[in-house]
């Protein structure tokens, strides 16, 4: 269903659409006129695959859609195609992204701007199709900016934004969207999608330059170097990830200006954390639960509040020292593990304690690892969060830095 | 965007050399490597872009010719050249020609026909790159040419064996010891008669010698203007992985094609056709005693007469029992029953 939008001030020049989290990428895909893509069968990711294979048999898109024979090959071939100057698309989900793991490792390195989609699924063994960060959170320490994502529409200009700020050539670095498997892309929400024009004037056509590789412009790529030269690449890498909070800043900040829409603070998403005592934190979909029990939280008198974070590399730890700065505790939800990690916190957890290590306010954290494997992380899980936060608030220290929620005893 | 109505597809038409006389003088694979002295796989990449021509990328997976070639600083490579994964071959070549495709269709680069050509090694082809090949030679949109440098083992990370590496080799995982003289059991595999029997749109597949320098050229030069996925098979002498004089690099290949071990042939279109002194062996002319090759090898030193009695018993049946002699090892009827 399409139907005109009434939103200003680009009312003519966007379409309202009832699209998944997958289909909205798709639709981002067809507007970035994206030059090669490759898939292979993975659940939940792959749904975005089949709505692009509809793009194109329908006419809306013209792009060399390879079907390859497994992710380490799929990832590859995208990676070559970028080399030669396409604007690619890959993804995948879970053990896939595991499969592809050799690839993920070179794509930064050799600063390919690859937009890559991970739909969040829990890892073999035993199997589950259900959500976990595990699997996009594999690459977070190799040069692979990611951001996780939580309805249609951040999915679609999120992907709009990532081709922006990856084929910047002060980044050149690949991105990987997170949507949460199921939660988000089988899950159908009405979505804005913008015009080819208005597109056009936010994402201008992918350069690569002198490192083309070319007949034309005949350069030697990714030689032996040894140790020699590894320590200076690395961190010219490092680098164009530290670039990317401006860059980042700046491509937001330019959403804004062209399509009228758009978060202020690209980094996170701030939720009734004005006046909150307890800050909540976490990734992807599970905001909906945590602010509806936000919302019933608050009738009672509790003042609770959400920072959603969607950039997760580079990670925003300034920006969260300033935000989580007023917070009497903060309880961070991990959909992800890291066995035999510091307090046996999960990821973000850590990341979090981390950034505040050197801040002058740093409130009790405590970690809480909920909805693995795709469970539902209740009201009721969100509520007892909240309440194990105000005992530490009130006793000004965590008496256990880190819970298991919803876990079956 | 939309798609330019004019693209072709079309790969270069490059005529075969009509004798060494007639091949180009120019170089694209220059100074500036650091392969051993009698290395055939670096003669073989200097003859394969010298065949391709200046409007080439290649691209190579890790092995020798990945780490001795481009040293950095020092590439001998004149036309673009870029690193793959050891068993990213395939993909590299379907990568590199999809991404020039799709920007010469759709206008966004300027449409010419680009060779592309992805070589490997041993390892990175006939072991962990093989699922990847076989993908890109089933993808006949994409021209391009895979090129397998066959040095029968893992030789730049100290000569371990790998799926073709020929029977009874000593390889620093198949060392000849006390209790078991002969560590490694496998045959070697059969890649090039494996992806043409198994790819029926490839259409072209080919065994090449750079003992035969010329034909190896032209038979690059075919797979690069026959359009599609093509595959090459290249059996390389190694001084160091072989253990022999580097001298005897050209005569061990010569020897390898005269005793029936690697035959030469090519697959186009489906009609295999042999060459050179294989084809005087399926003509009927005898065979040299695969002794003679392997004894002036030290990989074979220790093999004992009933070692190379198996050995040529073997080779025997390439050409004695298989239906298709030296490329497919489908037997005759007749010889099954005699195998008992």
């Amino acid at each position: 269903m399409t139907v005109a939008t009434q939103a200003a001030p680009a009312a003519i020049q966007e379409q309202e659409m009832l699209i998944s989290g997958s289909e909205a990428i798709a639709e981002a895909l067809t507007l970035a006129d994206i030059d090669v893509v490759t898939a292979y069968p993975i659940r939940p990711y792959d749904t975005v695959m089949q709505a692009i294979a509809k793009k194109i048999s329908g006419g809306k898109l013209v792009a060399e859609y390879i079907v390859a024979e497994g992710e380490h090959s799929q990832f590859e071939i995208v990676k070559h195609a970028s080399t030669v100057g396409a604007r690619v698309f890959c993804g995948s989900s879970g053990v896939g992204w595991a499969y592809a793991m050799e690839c993920l490792v070179v794509t930064p390195a050799l600063r390919v701007p690859m937009v890559a989609m991970v739909g969040n699924r829990a890892l073999d063994d035993p199997g589950a199709f259900g959500v976990e960060h595990n699997d996009a959170l594999f690459v977070r320490d190799l040069g692979w900016l990611l951001c996780w994502i939580d309805s249609s529409q951040e999915a679609l200009d999120t992907t709009l934004i990532a081709y922006r700020v990856a084929e910047d050539r002060r980044i050149f670095l690949p991105i990987a969207i997170s949507a949460d498997g199921a939660f988000l892309t089988h899950s159908q929400a009405i979505t804005k999608v913008p015009s080819k024009s208005l597109v056009d004037k936010f994402l201008p056509p992918y350069h690569r330059g002198d490192l083309q590789l070319h007949p034309d412009n005949p350069i030697t790529v990714a030689p032996q170097v040894n140790e020699d030269w590894v320590i200076e690449i690395r961190r010219q890498n490092n680098a164009a990830t530290e670039r990317a909070y401006t860059v980042i800043e700046e491509a937001y900040a330019d959403f804004r200006r062209v399509f009228g829409r758009g978060p202020e603070n690209p980094w996170f998403e701030e939720y009734m954390t004005e006046d909150a005592e307890i800050i909540l934190m976490g990734m992807g979909t599970l905001s909906l639960p945590v602010k509806v029990a936000i919302r019933k939280m608050r009738e009672d008198g509790k003042k609770v509040g959400l920072i959603r974070l969607r950039w997760f590399r580079p990670f925003p730890y300034e920006q969260l020292a300033r935000a989580l700065r007023k917070a009497r505790a903060i309880g961070v939800i991990d959909r992800d593990y890291s066995f035999g990690s510091p307090f046996g916190s999960g990821v973000v957890a850590t990341e979090v304690r981390a950034a505040l290590y050197n801040a002058e306010h740093r409130p009790p954290l405590i970690g809480f690892i909920c909805g693995l494997g795709g469970r539902e992380v209740t009201l009721e899980d969100v509520y007892k969060t909240a309440e194990i936060c105000y005992s530490a608030a009130k006793a000004g220290k965590t008496e256990r830095a880190t819970y298991w929620l919803g876990v079956r005893e | 965007m939309a798609e330019i109505a004019t693209f072709s597809n079309a790969t270069q038409v490059l005529e075969p050399f009509k004798g060494v006389k007639k091949v180009t003088i120019e170089e694209y694979f220059s100074s500036g490597h650091r392969t051993c002295q009698g290395c055939e796989s670096a003669l073989v990449m200097k003859l394969m872009v010298k065949a391709a021509g200046p409007r080439t990328i290649v691209l190579g997976s890790t092995g020798c010719m990945y780490v001795a070639n481009t040293t950095y600083y020092s590439t001998p490579w004149v036309v673009p050249w870029m690193h793959t994964q050891l068993g990213s071959s395939g993909s590299a070549a379907l990568g590199t020609a999809a991404g020039l495709k799709a920007l010469m269709k759709k206008g966004k680069m300027k449409a010419e026909p680009i060779n592309v050509i992805a070589f490997c090694g041993d390892g990175g082809g006939a072991d962990m790159g093989l699922g990847a090949i076989s993908a890109t030679l089933t993808h006949k949109e994409y021209n391009s040419l895979i090129l397998l440098y066959d040095n029968e083992s893992y030789a730049n990370t100290d000569i371990q064996l790998s799926g073709s590496t020929p029977y009874g080799a000593h390889t620093t995982f198949s060392p000849p010891g006390k209790a078991r003289r002969i560590m490694h059991t496998r045959w070697k595999k059969n890649t090039a008669g494996m992806l043409a029997a198994g790819h029926p749109e490839c259409r072209y597949v080919a065994t090449v010698c750079a003992s035969y320098a010329v034909e190896m050229m032209n038979k690059v030069r075919k797979a690069l203007s026959i359009g599609g996925p093509t595959f090459i098979h290249s059996l390389d002498p190694c001084p160091k992985g072989w253990d022999y004089d580097p001298m005897l690099s050209h005569e061990l290949g010569e020897l390898a094609i005269e005793c029936g071990i690697f035959p030469l042939y090519e697959v186009e279109e489906g009609v295999v056709k042999y060459y050179g002194k294989t084809k005087a062996i399926v003509d009927g002319r005898p065979r040299k005693p695969v002794r003679e090759y392997l004894l002036k090898q030290g990989r074979f030193a220790h093999f004992i007469e009933e070692d190379l009695e198996y050995f040529q018993g073997k080779v025997d049946e390439m050409w004695t029992k298989w239906e298709l002699p030296g490329v497919a090892c489908f037997k005759k009827d007749g010889a099954r029953a005699v195998a008992g």
